[in-house]
């Protein structure tokens, strides 16, 4: 589906990062029916390209996610965020675990992102059949965008986040309802999106893309942050028992 | 039965004579209902919108009265109207009463708060699933109203019929401030009326299923347009 | 809104050219079908345009005071004259009348309407008040006054207040098989008589005068003056009260003109 070198037209060039973590957690707390579901997470993001969020379910992978997109506040405790070129100014964008679609063709749905985006009307039917192209859906286009299969929408709801330019991207199981092509036409994209200076945090069960795409690794349970380590580390010689338990495919309870 | 073969046949022979006056009584109706529909359209989808997914103070209070208004009484709208444009109201010497004008402003305010209400119930369900979407897309609340009322067209052409359906069957509150006058402020349902006084039950039944003919006409002809908006559009 | 804003033009434009007049009425002169007789024939003699609005005489009073009308023709003369007194109105004119009548299931032999009602309250026969303030409902209740019968207790029991108007009231005696007071006019012109007959009629009491009344220009600078006092003038002149006398039903009369030379 995607030329991998078309994807460079798709985000901003900036300097790469090093030293400075862009997302910095700092004991944070979050309450939801009367439960802490996210209990003294402390953690520095974003130092790597691509940082991989993983545990079991209800672990509270995507609470983060949303938290970190400010979608929500925490109970206590603070998200900040700083880049070297322009500390304050940083664009976020997330790909929901279950894709959010307007009642619009596939192709309506990006251009009304990319107004909101600031990309002027002449220029918007252009770049939305440029990203339709990216996610492979170019035959796609003027179908009801809720009509079209699993994957495909979260192929869409993918293009459409790239579409804002981000300078980091949340990406919440975006290969979960793909086929085996398309998944790898997905990492192709991340890959060729953290070439241009993107960084991406990704939620994923599926351990084969971790291992492929995550430079480092947090590992959730309960609320908790049980393990962060670099990745090669975290499945070689993970050092919670719950993360080993995790990648033997049992539950650590 | 006797009764309706009759008023069956009463209608029939007015709708096949062209009857003169009849086509006067329907076309005022249509003009007036289709003109109050209109208005509270301009009224109520704004005012629905910003009920359904606005965020600001008063607004459950609001929603509440809205809702209420919906089951406001004709009668009650029609006097109150009475008051305020009789000569000696206070709206008096704008010398609307016994005017279509007057029967418009009281339809619109019978049906403003029905299309106002269903509106902001749509709205509501459509922002409820797109709230996050918009809030990770950083979008103002005009943008917002803007895309959920376009994303709710086809569920919102209900609430025009709903309002179009109201404002035909009413009769209440045209009767006071139209006076039902021949040929200036006589509509469907105030013939109707007078035809009841009259005891010619036959002619009242009669003009009482060309509404419902009207009314079953207008209701078709927007589900078709819908249907066929829907099909062509992107759904 | 285009269409919106021509609408609001054209509906609004007859008002300020004052070539009609606003006559506020009763039901009983409408539903008859005079004024559908009467009113062409004077459009065409003074170029003025009538506009009827009917309702009950009591309304019709009150819109007036509220000048929402040039004349006035009801029939009711007690709140007729307290209308001209309390100087709503410059005069009153007799214009024409007709006759009231209790029609019911059967035939009621008695010396005068208020025995009949009488013999209707003895044997609580179910009997239908307008209970409207109208014209006829004020007769009705100046008879119960005669025959000293205050109904009003038994309301609910036989004596039931429709608070309709008269071809309401008709159509709920028909159904029901009551009493009630009409005026001949509406009676003669009603098309559902069901199985209801006549049941006293023929008496001085029952007497129904119809007065016309032009609404004072002093009370109410809005009214259109001139046009109805053409109205009051030609009603009450040759023209208009041989159109009366001209309109019959069947051959018989429904109104009989009465206007002071
Ligand atoms: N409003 C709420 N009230 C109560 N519990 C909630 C609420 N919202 C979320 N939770 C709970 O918080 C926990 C974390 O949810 P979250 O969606 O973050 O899990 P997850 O790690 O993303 O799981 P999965 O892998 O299944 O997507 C779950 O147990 C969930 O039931
Ligand atoms: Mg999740």
């Amino acid at each position: 589906m995607v030329e991998p070198d078309r994807l460079i037209r798709l985000a901003h060039t900036r300097p790469t990062l090093t030293q400075h973590p862009p997302v910095r957690i700092a004991d944070l707390y979050l309450q939801r029916g009367g439960q802490y579901i996210l209990r003294d997470i402390t953690a520095n993001l974003g130092l790597s390209d691509v940082t991989a969020i993983m545990g079991p379910n209800g672990a509270g992978k995507t609470q983060l996610l949303r938290l970190i997109a400010g979608l929500g506040q925490p109970d206590s405790g603070t998200i900040k965020f700083a880049w070297p070129d322009a500390p304050e100014k940083h664009r976020i964008a997330l790909v929901f675990q279950r894709p959010v679609l307007l009642r619009r063709s596939a192709l309506a749905n990006l251009t009304h992102a990319l107004a909101q985006y600031g990309v002027t009307r002449t220029r918007r039917t252009a770049r939305a059949m440029e990203l339709l192209d990216f996610g492979g859906l170019t035959d796609r286009a003027n179908i009801p965008a809720r009509a079209l299969s699993g994957g495909e929408q979260q192929r869409l709801t993918l293009v459409r986040a790239l579409g804002a330019a981000p300078d980091l991207l949340l990406l919440d199981e975006p290969t979960s309802n793909l086929d085996p092509r398309s998944t790898a036409a997905i990492e192709a994209l991340i890959q060729r999106a953290t070439a241009q200076g993107v960084r991406v945090i990704l939620v994923t069960h599926d351990i084969g893309q971790a291992r492929r795409l995550a430079k480092d690794i947090l590992f959730l349970q309960d609320g908790q942050v049980a393990e962060h380590s670099p990745a090669p580390q975290f499945f070689d010689t993970p050092t919670s028992a719950q993360a080993a338990a995790y990648l033997r495919g049992e539950l650590y309870l | 039965m006797q009764d309706f073969t009759a008023a069956f046949r009463a209608a029939l022979d007015l709708v096949f004579r062209m009857d003169a006056d009849l086509m006067e009584i329907v076309g005022l109706s249509l003009l007036v209902s289709g003109a109050a529909v209109t208005l509270a359209c301009v009224i109520g989808f704004p005012l629905g919108a910003a009920l359904g997914a606005g965020r600001f103070a008063g607004r459950m209070p609001l929603l509440v009265l809205v809702n209420a208004a919906m089951g406001l009484p004709p009668v009650v709208v029609g006097l109150t109207l009475y008051l305020l444009l009789s000569r000696a109201g206070p709206l008096g010497p704008l010398d609307l009463l016994y005017t279509p004008t007057a029967m418009i402003l009281a339809q619109t305010v019978l049906v403003t708060p029905i299309v106002a209400a269903i509106t902001a119930q749509i709205v509501a369900d459509l922002s409820e699933e797109y709230r996050d979407l918009f809030a990770t897309m950083g979008m103002r609340r005009t943008a917002q109203a803007a895309t959920l009322m376009w994303d709710g067209r086809f569920a919102l052409t209900t609430a025009v019929l709903a309002g179009a359906g109201r404002a035909l069957a009413e009769v209440g509150a045209v009767v006071i401030v139209g006076g039902n006058i021949d040929h200036v402020t006589r509509v469907m349902t105030t013939a109707i009326a007078l035809e009841t006084s009259r005891g010619a039950l036959e002619l009242a039944l009669g003009l009482g299923l060309i509404l419902l003919t009207l009314s079953l006409g207008i209701n078709a002809a927007l589900m078709g347009v819908r249907a066929a908006a829907r099909r062509l559009s992107d759904g | 809104m285009i269409r919106l804003a021509l609408l609001l033009t054209l509906t609004a434009a007859p008002v300020f050219a004052q070539d009609h007049i606003l006559i506020q009425s009763t039901t009983s002169t409408q539903n008859s079908g005079l004024y559908d007789h009467l009113l062409p024939l004077f459009q065409a003699e003074t170029g003025i345009e009538p506009r009827v609005v009917a309702v009950g005489t009591g309304q019709a009073i009150r819109n007036a005071t509220n000048c929402d009308g040039d004349v006035l023709l009801v029939h009711s003369r007690a709140a007729e004259d307290a209308f001209v007194s309390a100087g709503y109105g410059t005069q009153r004119h007799d214009v024409m009348f007709n006759d009231f009548i209790i029609i019911g299931p059967e035939t009621i032999t008695a010396d005068s309407p208020a025995a009949a009602l009488t013999s209707i309250a003895q044997a609580e026969l179910p009997f239908l008040s307008r209970g409207d303030d109208s014209g006829t409902h004020s007769r009705e209740m100046a008879l119960w006054n005669t025959a000293d019968i205050d109904p009003t207790g038994a309301s609910g029991g036989w004596y039931r207040e429709t608070g309709a108007g008269m071809g309401a009231t008709l159509n709920i005696a028909a159904g029901m098989g009551a009493y009630t007071l009409t005026d001949r006019a509406t009676w003669l012109t009603f098309a559902n008589p069901a199985d209801l007959v006549i049941s006293y009629e023929g008496h001085a009491d029952l007497n129904n005068q119809y007065g016309v009344i032009a609404v004072s220009p002093q009370h109410c600078p809005s009214v259109n003056a001139i046009g109805a006092q053409t109205f009051v003038d030609w009603i009450t002149g040759t023209s208009g009260q041989q159109a009366i006398a001209a309109y019959r039903l069947n051959g018989a009369p429904l109104f009989t003109p009465n206007a002071a030379e």
